[in-house]
Parts: C-alpha cells; structure tokens; sequence
C-alpha cells in the first residue's frame, strides 16, 4: 500500500511537471477556436520552453544572485504545490507535510519572490509589474485562503487531501456555500495566473501588463523555468479547483492500484472540460482597467466570506 | 552556583546593571563599551536564555528581597509564564546586544558610556518588571524602563524633532502606568495588600473584575500600541537608535502582553468570555490599521514601527480567542489560540528586532531613512541585505520561516472554534479569520516594498553605490536573530512543547500532546491537519538543488552580461523605478478613507513644479489634536491668574484668607 501512496505521488509530481505546459496548449488551442482562428500546435508551448533553454542566458549588469536564483525558486515551490494537491489520489505522501494553509504560503512565497526580482534589475517597467503583482495578490491570497477555509470547515480538516477525500464521498449534493465559493475561486484563478479579465497572456503591450512585465528582464533558461512554472501554477490551479469541487472520481486508497485507473482519466476529462471553460471565459470578457481589477478581487473575497456565513448559518 | 531559575535570573540581570555602570569608567571611549561590554552582555543575555528555558520545567520559585523602602520588601516570583518572557528578552538581547556594540559609534548625542548605562538599565527593569510579585516592585520596575527607553528614544537630543517624539512616547507611557496603577487599586479587592498572592486570592466582583480587564488592557495596550494609543510608536521607533528600536518594539512591547496575561489569566483567575471578544476586536483593529499604515510609509523605521502595530494587534486577536474559548470552556482551543499568540511572541521578538538591526546598518552605510533615497544595497552589502530579506518573508508569514507557523496555529484555531455557544460569535470569528489572512497578505505586499525599494534596483543616490556592508559583530548579531527566524520556523514542536507549559500553568490545560512525532505539527484533532516544517524545508531544497541540477546537466550554464533590456529603452536611469511613494499608490488608491492624505499638485504653469503628498493618522487629528488644543485653552485661562508679580500672589493668599474665614465663621 505505501508503495502504491508512494508510486501516486511519483505520478503526481511527473505528470503536472510534464502536462503543464500541455494543459496551457490545450486552452490556447481552445481559445483559437472560440476566436475563428486557425490553432496554434498543441503542442507548442513546449517547443518554446526548449528552443528557450538552448539559449545563452542574458542577465543585466547589476543583476543579484537574487534575480538568478528566483526562477529555481518559483518553479520549485510550484512543484512542491502540485505535490500537495491531491489531483489523482488522496492518500500522498507529502500531503502531511503541508496542508491547504501551506499550500497557500507556498503560492505567497514564489509570488514574492517572483515580485523582488522583477524589482532587482530597477527598471520602470519590472517594477509596476511587481506593484501590479502584488496588488492583485494581496487580495487574491486571502480570497484563496477563504474559499480553501469553507471547504475545510465542511470537512474538519485544513488538509486538502482530506478535504478531497471527504467530499468525494458525499453523494453528489449542491453545498449553496461551495457555490459562492466556486465562483470566488474562478475569479481568484483568473486573477493569479494573469489571464483575461486581469492580464492578459497574449499582450504585446508593455503598459497593460502585470506577469509578463515581470519577466521582461529574463531571458533563456531562466524564462524557460519561468514561463512552465506559470504553466504549472495554471495547472495547479486548475488541480485545487478540481479538488475543491468536483472531486468525484479522485483514488482514495480503498480501491487500490484499479483507483488510479479511474482517477487518472477522470482527471484528464476534468481538465479538458475545465481548460475548455477557461478559454470560454476570456473569450467573452474584455480586460479590465488595471484599477478595476482590486474591484474584482474584493468582489472574489466577499463571495468567499459569504460563502463562509452560507455555511455557518444553514450548515451545509 | 543560583540553585533557582529565579536565582539565576536575579544574578544575570545584576551583572547587566553592573555592565551597564561599568560603561561609566570609560564613558568616550567607543571602543570599551563597544568591543568589551556590549558582547559581554549578549552573554548574558544568552546566559538568561537558558535560564528561561531551563526554568520553565521548574517548579515556581519566589524570593523577598528585603531592599527598599521599610516594612515593603520587594517580592520576586518566577514561574513558567515570567520564563518564556525571560526568554524573549534574553534571545533577543543576544543578537540585538551584539549588533549594538558594533553598532554605537561617537556621535552628536549622548555619550557612548553613558549611553550604555541606559541601555542596561532599560534591560534590567524589563527583566525586573517580569520578575516582580507585588504592585510596588512592579510599577517601579515599569517606570524604569519607561524612563531609561525614554532616555535612550532621545539618544539625538539636539534635534527637535526627536525632543518631540520622546515627549509624546513619556506621555503615553505615563497615561497608561496610571491606568495600570488604578487597575492594581481595583485588584486589591479591599485587602490593600499589594503583593500578587493577596490580589489571586481576593475574589473581586463581576463589574470590579471587569474593571480591572479594562483598566489592564487600557495601560498595557498603551505600551504595546494597540489602536488609539498606537501614536506614539511610529514617532519614537525611528528616534531611538536601532539597537534600541529593536529592544523597544521586538521585547518591550512583549512586557505588556506580559501584562495582560499575568492580570487577565493569573491575578483575575477566570475571565469570562465577552473579554476575550474586547480583546479580539482591538487586536483585529490594530492588526488591520497597522498595515495598512505600513503599506503606505516612506521611512523605512517608521514603516516596521506600523508594522509592530499590526504584530501586537495580531498577538491580541490570538489572546482574545484564547479567553472567549477559555470563558466557553473549551480547553483544547483556547490552548491553541494562547500557544498561537505567544508563538508569535517569540516570532516578532525575532523578526522585528533582526529588522531593526538591519535598518540600523543600512542607516550607518548610506546616513539615509527615506526610502526615496535607498535602493540597490543587495551588491554593496550582501550580508545585511540576504539576513534582513529572512526577516522581511517571515514576517510576511512564509512558509518555512517562523511568522507562518504562529500565522497557522491562529488560523487553525480560527477555524475549528466549531460550537461556541452563541451564535454570533460563531459568526464572528470565521470573518476574523477572514480579517488574518488580509492583514498576513498585506504585511507580504509592504515586505515586498520595504526589501524591494532599499536593496533591490539602482541606487536612487550616487552616494549609495559605495555603501559599506557591516561590521563583524553587527554581522554576528543579525545572523544570530536570523538563525532564530529559521530556527523558529523549521522545529516548532520543540518550541510548542516549552509553550504548552506556560498554557498549563495560566489555562490549566494543553495542547494536546504535540511532540508525538518531532517534525510533525499536528495540533487538532482534525484529520490530516498537519505541517511538518522540517520535511517541508527539505524538499523545497530538495526540488529546488534538484531542478538547479537538472538544468545544468541537460543544458549549459553560459551567461553573458548585457544593459537592460526595458524594452529596448536606452536612456535607463534611477528616477524611473518605482519610488516608495509609487509602490505605495495601489493601498492609497484602495483604502483612501482610512488615510487624511494632503496633496500638493504643481499647476500647469508653475515654472518649478512641486509634487508633494503627506499621508497623517486620521486618529491623531481627529482625537489627539483636539484634546491637546483643549488642554492648552484651558492653561491659557489659567495664566490670566499667573501675573509673576509677587504683590499679585500675596494678593490672592489674601483674599483666599478672606473667603475662609467668611465659610468658617
């Protein structure tokens, strides 16, 4: 059995480091379509990250270790919170490490990190996109934690895994508190991973920008680990959600090995479906003004507290 | 050799006093008092700490000294709860006591000797002052160390300013030892015997006990800086020297939790829950108050002084918890919400003072405290800049650092609270929690701003390229509160264990018994509700040294250094990042209702145009000022009398005669 938990996790790990950057393909290729567009490959994004890392690393004069040791930073901590999600079974290793609150921690880390080195380098345009970042943030952290805090309070436990295990077994019952909070947490998604109404992934205008005025200093390995741990953060982010919400299908450890066989597929529907949805939210909403987008925020954090008095007061 | 933990205290905070007289042999010279009395009283600053954590499994132990005035001899008491403060201030003394000695140099002010003698005394009162079992020895204690920190909040005397913000901190010193005086009158329930003992077993009413609450919380949250009486905080932190602002906000602000403890949980006995609610609201308040301050400062010591606001409000919203779930009766949570707050304790003595430091020697390189004309320290002072960037994330509350694992213990307490017997509470606190995390996600964006504008970019001042790294012993001392950040944040168990003491002490009950597994963290009953911080840390080592590998082995490592790039912008210079003020504008923007924010636009034709903006303290100007105008108005009507004739005032006996001897016959 501990090998199975532990071979879960292995799989885990691997698959969200390998189909992250498939994941943003996947939605990429969405959107074209939504849009009349021809598709882009599916697989381009990773031919971007490899042509990157075959590149020689440009880094400005005054540039710190700091700035050279960010991009490891962030891609590990986005490793470590797909480790922690339970997005194909419940019964991981590592999910005793850290639960739903350190998973958030993580999140907050790699954001700051990925904040104080944008501002290293001292340009204009690297420090309004860490101002921007951490605006976005401060809101969006909270409304996170609030959403992951209704869920806990429905299973008793700050575990996500736990959390996961329990929800999955609940017969398939509308909870009116999860779906204030599903809705917090899509605004909260849209918000972190830079995606239309918030930032928009595709822009070639600097003014506009929030993550990738971030990255502009980077160049080579560095944007390379840079550009897939952000699709790892969408992938993660996507996971969380899956768990939170519609985690039926999920292996909690009675099946067995048979369990993966399930969870895996179902997962990959869910994502499908989920990267789909994406696609069709910013298709159909227009950017915000960046001075809206706190508007939003407040609105995702207010929907996440309300879900919470939800709870309290019909207790489900 | 001190058989007692008491003993041992009383002989260390001694050899402070007479380190601190000994400053006195050679009062100029930088180099004694620096190199020679400064490291020896981080000695036995560490030597205390040990003590502490040797005493806390200890049996209490009490003393009487028979020293003073006739017939009151001083009474000494030491049990877990004195301990675990004598720890704080001893751990931080260590590291803030070396970095003070190569921190102090010959100035302007007072003279290092001198200086010295302060410094001591204001650590041997607060040791005094967490030692002491009765009123008297206590509020002698107190005043002391409001006097000698006064001394040393005005080290600069020559400058107004600085005259000013130690006036305002001796002001509300004293306005909150009066409430303190009064709220030992009320304790004493009639008895009029001022020892401790007498005060536990006098049985006070319900409204005298409330009374006493209130009177406690409202001259301990004076000293600690709980909003509205918050103001004179981010005024004397940046007048004091760093060392000092250390010692103020990272210990002395801890002596009045130590307080409300001692008088809430210990002398009152049991307080019932609607306290802990007063309690949690001003901690909340604070909290949130603080930092949205802290967001929008520009001077990088007033800035963590805010920031302390927000820290203390945070340690009060975990004591309030901690006495509504006592009140209700459920022992394992309220033990949770106390560890929490006294957890944090210990954090902020860590972070906050290892902040200070660092501000200290970023003071000393460049002369700057505006942010406007910092930035880019990373390259000249790596040291200061990679020990103070661990202080910045934990107190942004950053897993595997120490701020979160206080920040995680409240939440979890939070969370759980489940069946409180009224319904509103339980509606409540969720919103709290609520309240937390915003405040934990805003220290993160003000961390970022701080690090960000004085270490990080160009340097804004040409000055600043050749800015010096530390000395020696100020390096020794940071690493050292340093090594407490991380030590904190990555073995918490062993430190729950020494907390869950005191908690058995003041509460009567523990935390459940954590230290089943030495990394595991698992404090509830909860399922699954676990951190273990140790494994945490190492697989983000693990991930990070591996990824790190992985590159290298399949890549290469070439880097070529090039301009930046900006877009293609050529013309790149210091002016074009983000001032203190610009990052600040997002917080401005959004909760400009809690600011009074005074701005001066230049006009479109103004020949030099002039952009200036000041953010004040709604709460100074809409409660402080008007109470001073009306003090002053009315010692305005009193010197109509005051003619500085002396004819006048034999005048005035006179008539008074007069009026008398009218009433009488």
């Amino acid at each position: 059995m501990r090998t199975l938990h532990l071979a879960t996790q292995g799989l885990e790990i691997g698959a969200a480091i390998g189909a992250a950057p498939l994941f943003v393909g996947w939605v990429n290729q969405c959107r074209a379509w939504l849009q009349n567009r021809r598709a882009p490959g599916l697989l381009l994004p990773y031919r971007g990250i490899r042509k990157l890392f075959h590149k020689d690393a440009v880094l400005a004069e005054h540039a710190s270790s700091l700035f050279r040791i960010t991009p490891y930073m962030v891609f590990g901590a986005m490793v470590l919170v797909a480790a922690i999600i339970p997005s194909m079974g419940t019964r991981l290793p590592l999910t005793v490490a850290a639960d739903s609150i350190a998973l958030v921690g993580l999140l907050a880390t790699a954001r700051m990190f990925m904040s104080l080195a944008a501002m290293d380098i001292g340009t204009a345009f690297g420090t309004l996109g860490a101002r921007r970042e951490m605006m976005v943030g401060f809101l969006a952290e909270p409304a996170l934690l609030m959403v992951i805090f209704v869920a806990a309070m429905i299973s008793q436990t700050t575990s996500l895994a736990a959390i996961a295990e329990h929800l999955s077994s609940q017969t398939l019952a509308l909870y009116p508190s999860l779906a204030f909070t599903a809705v917090a947490f899509t605004l909260v998604l849209l918000a972190e991973n830079a995606r239309i109404p918030v930032d928009n992934p595709a822009t070639h205008l600097e003014l506009t920008m929030i993550h990738e005025a971030m990255l502009l200093e980077y160049s080579a390995r560095h944007l390379a680990l840079l550009e897939w741990a952000a699709a790892l953060k969408l992938f993660n982010y996507a996971c969380i959600g899956i768990a939170l919400f519609v985690p039926w299908g999920v292996a909690t450890g009675s099946q067995g090995p048979a369990g993966l066989l399930v969870s895996v597929p179902a997962l990959a529907l869910k994502l499908a479906a989920a990267g789909a949805g994406l696609a069709l939210i910013e298709t159909v909403s227009a950017k915000l003004r960046v001075f809206r987008a706190p508007e939003l925020m407040a609105t995702a954090f207010l929907f996440a507290v309300l879900g919470l008095l939800v709870h309290l007061l019909l207790g489900a | 050799m001190p058989k007692t933990p008491l003993d041992g205290a009383l002989v260390l905070i001694a050899a402070w006093g007479i380190i601190g007289l000994a400053g006195l042999l050679r009062p100029h010279s930088v180099r004694f008092v620096g190199r020679v009395l400064f490291p020896l009283s981080a000695l036995c600053g560490l030597a205390l700490a040990v003590v502490a954590v040797a005493g806390m499994a200890a049996p209490t132990s009490r003393a009487l000294l028979l020293v003073g005035l006739p017939d009151l001899p001083i009474h000494l008491r030491c049990d877990a709860l004195a301990c675990l403060f004598l720890l704080v201030l001893g751990a931080a003394t260590t590291g803030i006591s070396l970095f003070a000695g190569g921190y102090f140099r010959q100035g302007h002010g007072t003279a290092p000797g001198l200086l010295c003698l302060q410094y001591h005394i204001f650590l041997a009162s607060m040791g005094c002052v967490l030692l002491a079992d009765d009123a008297y020895a206590f509020m002698v204690a107190w005043e002391s160390m409001a006097l000698s920190s006064y001394f040393l909040v005005t080290t600069q005397h020559r400058l107004a300013e600085i005259r000013r913000a130690g006036f305002l901190y001796l002001l509300i010193a004293h306005l909150g030892a009066i409430a303190i005086l009064l709220s030992f009158g009320v304790l004493q329930g009639g008895s009029w015997q001022f020892t401790f003992d007498s005060m536990r077993a006098a049985h006070l009413s319900a409204p005298w006990a409330t009374a006493a609450f209130l009177l406690a919380l409202l001259g301990f949250g004076a000293k600690a800086g709980l909003v509205p009486l918050h103001v004179w905080l981010p005024e004397a932190h940046p007048a004091a020297p760093s060392p000092v602002s250390a010692l103020m906000s990272g210990v002395m602000l801890k002596t009045a939790i130590y307080g409300v403890l001692r008088v809430s949980f210990d002398l009152l006995g049991a307080p019932p829950w609607w306290w802990g609610l007063i309690a949690l609201g001003v901690g909340l308040g604070s909290a949130f108050y603080g930092v949205i301050f802290t967001a929008v400062q520009t001077d990088m010591k007033r800035l963590l002084a805010w920031s302390s606001i927000e820290n203390i409000g945070i340690i009060f919203a975990g004591l309030g918890l901690a006495i509504i779930f006592h009140g209700f009766g459920m022992g394992a949570l309220a033990a949770l919400a106390l560890v929490a707050a006294l957890y944090h304790c210990l954090n902020h003595a860590f972070m906050k003072s290892l902040l200070f430091c660092g501000t200290g020697a970023v003071l000393h390189a460049t002369g700057q405290r505006n942010l406007g004309r910092l930035g880019g320290l990373m390259r000249g002072m790596p040291w200061v800049a990679w020990l103070t960037l661990i202080g910045a994330l934990a107190i942004a509350g950053l897993p595997p650092l120490n701020g979160f694992v206080s920040e995680w213990l409240l939440l979890q307490a939070f969370l759980f609270a489940g069946d409180v017997p009224r319904a509103f509470v339980d509606m409540l606190l969720p919103v709290g929690a609520a309240i937390v995390a915003l405040c934990t996600a805003l220290a993160g964006y003000a961390m970022v701003k701080f690090y960000g504008v004085i270490f990080l970019g160009q340097p804004r001042e040409p000055a600043l390229a050749d800015a010096q790294d530390a000395g020696f012993l100020e390096r020794a001392g940071l690493v050292w509160l340093a090594a407490g950040c991380v030590a904190l944040g990555v073995l918490p168990v062993q430190v729950i264990g020494m907390l869950n003491t005191v908690c058995r002490g003041l509460l009567g009950v523990s935390l459940a018994d954590p230290a089943t597994q030495w990394w595991l963290l698992a404090p509830t009953a909860a399922r699954g509700a676990s951190y273990a911080p140790p494994v945490f840390m190492a697989m983000s080592a693990l991930v990070i040294v591996l990824t790190l590998l992985a590159v290298r082995m399949l890549y290469h490592r070439r880097v070529r250094r090039a301009p930046p790039w900006d877009c293609g912008y050529v013309r790149l210079d210091a002016r074009m990042q983000d001032s203190a003020e610009g990052f600040g504008q997002p917080i401005r923007h959004i909760f400009e209702p809690f600011f009074l924010i005074r701005r001066e636009l230049p006009g479109a034709f103004d020949r030099s145009p002039r952009y200036r903006m000041e953010i004040s303290d709604r709460i100074w100007r809409y409660a402080y000022e008007p109470v001073a105008l009306l003090v002053r108005r009315v010692a305005d009507l009193v010197t109509v009398l005051q003619q500085g004739r002396i004819s006048t005032y034999l005048m005035y006996s006179f008539v008074t005669l007069l009026v008398l001897l009218g009433v009488v016959l």
